[in-house]
């Protein structure tokens, strides 16, 4: 008995991983340039794409069915509010 | 009475997950602490920055996201029927992640050796900033190595356990497991790496 889940094929891997090592080195190429506040922005939100190209192909996130995907989004939720939660207490805080 | 090893395919891998978010949940601690001591201390977190070796960790970044690929590559190899390239690309993958901790160490000793490192007195000199950034950096990239250490670990018993047929092509679940395991460790580094290396 042959087991689930998606077969993905090889190339579609090696293109990630392409689009992962471009992806780094322009976030080395941002920060090196140094363009003033996108310093931290820019970095996070690249690496957020690249998290997301992880997930979708490398952990086939986005060959499985719903319950996977409303699972990792609901930590996000929680997580995003227990954020907010610990800036606004240290705000406060001052 | 015969007995049947009864598997469940949906239900190992949504473990498997389970677990994983609760590792980023781990993480999420230290890290929400970054963003704070990062705000009341730009100037020292920046300076301290510069003291990191900017060529390894961008080496290592590509050694750890190419074994991510090594380890994807396994999986699809083992659902093709190609066993022993599915050991030997996983076999690879905990290579790889043997040699990240290779230059982690060195980049840690090269530290180390001047004076960084939590507690030393040459630390406190440079202020408290820079304390927390590398208390920080110390803690984050070294629980971080835990796992990539556990990692290379898991994925050398799951070569073995392919080459051993244990592990074969209708039954993957342990190499999956391994897999997604490793792509998390992976998915941690790629937000550390433009923390703690990328500020300046």
């Amino acid at each position: 008995m042959a087991q689930e889940g998606a077969l993905v094929k090889y190339r579609t891997h090696i293109l990630v991983w392409i689009a992962l090592v471009a992806l780094l080195l322009l976030t080395v190429g941002i920060a090196r340039m140094g363009i003033g506040r996108f310093n931290i922005a820019a970095p996070l939100a690249i690496a957020s794409v690249k998290t997301f190209l992880v997930l979708a192909f490398f952990m086939h996130l986005k060959y499985e069915g719903r319950f996977l995907k409303y699972l990792l989004f609901i930590i996000l939720v929680i997580l995003a509010v227990e954020s907010w939660f610990i800036y606004f207490d240290v705000g406060y805080r001052g | 009475m015969e007995t049947k090893l009864s598997r469940d395919y949906a239900g190992a891998k949504i473990g498997m997950w389970l677990f994983l978010l609760s590792e980023v949940s781990f993480f999420f601690g230290p890290l929400a602490l970054y963003t704070i001591f990062r705000y009341r201390h730009p100037a020292e977190f920046r300076s301290a920055s510069t003291e990191l070796n900017l060529t390894l960790g961008t080496l290592n970044t590509v050694i750890l996201l190419t074994s991510s690929l090594f380890a994807a590559l396994s999986v699809s190899a083992i659902k093709k029927g190609r066993e022993k390239a599915s050991a030997l690309l996983i076999a690879l993958t905990a290579v790889l992640g043997a040699v990240f901790l290779f230059i982690k160490y060195i980049e840690w000793s090269a530290e180390i050796g001047r004076g960084f490192y939590p507690g030393s007195g040459a630390l406190f000199e440079r202020g408290k900033g820079e304390v927390l950034y590398f208390g920080l950096y110390y803690f984050l990239t070294g629980m971080h190595g835990a796992h990539v250490f556990i990692g290379v670990v898991l994925l050398s018993i799951t070569a073995v356990l392919i080459s051993r047929r244990t592990v074969n092509t209708n039954d993957y679940i342990k190499l999956e497991n391994s897999a997604l395991y490793w792509h998390l460790v992976d998915i941690i580094w790629i937000y550390l790496f433009p923390l703690f290396y990328l500020i300046s």
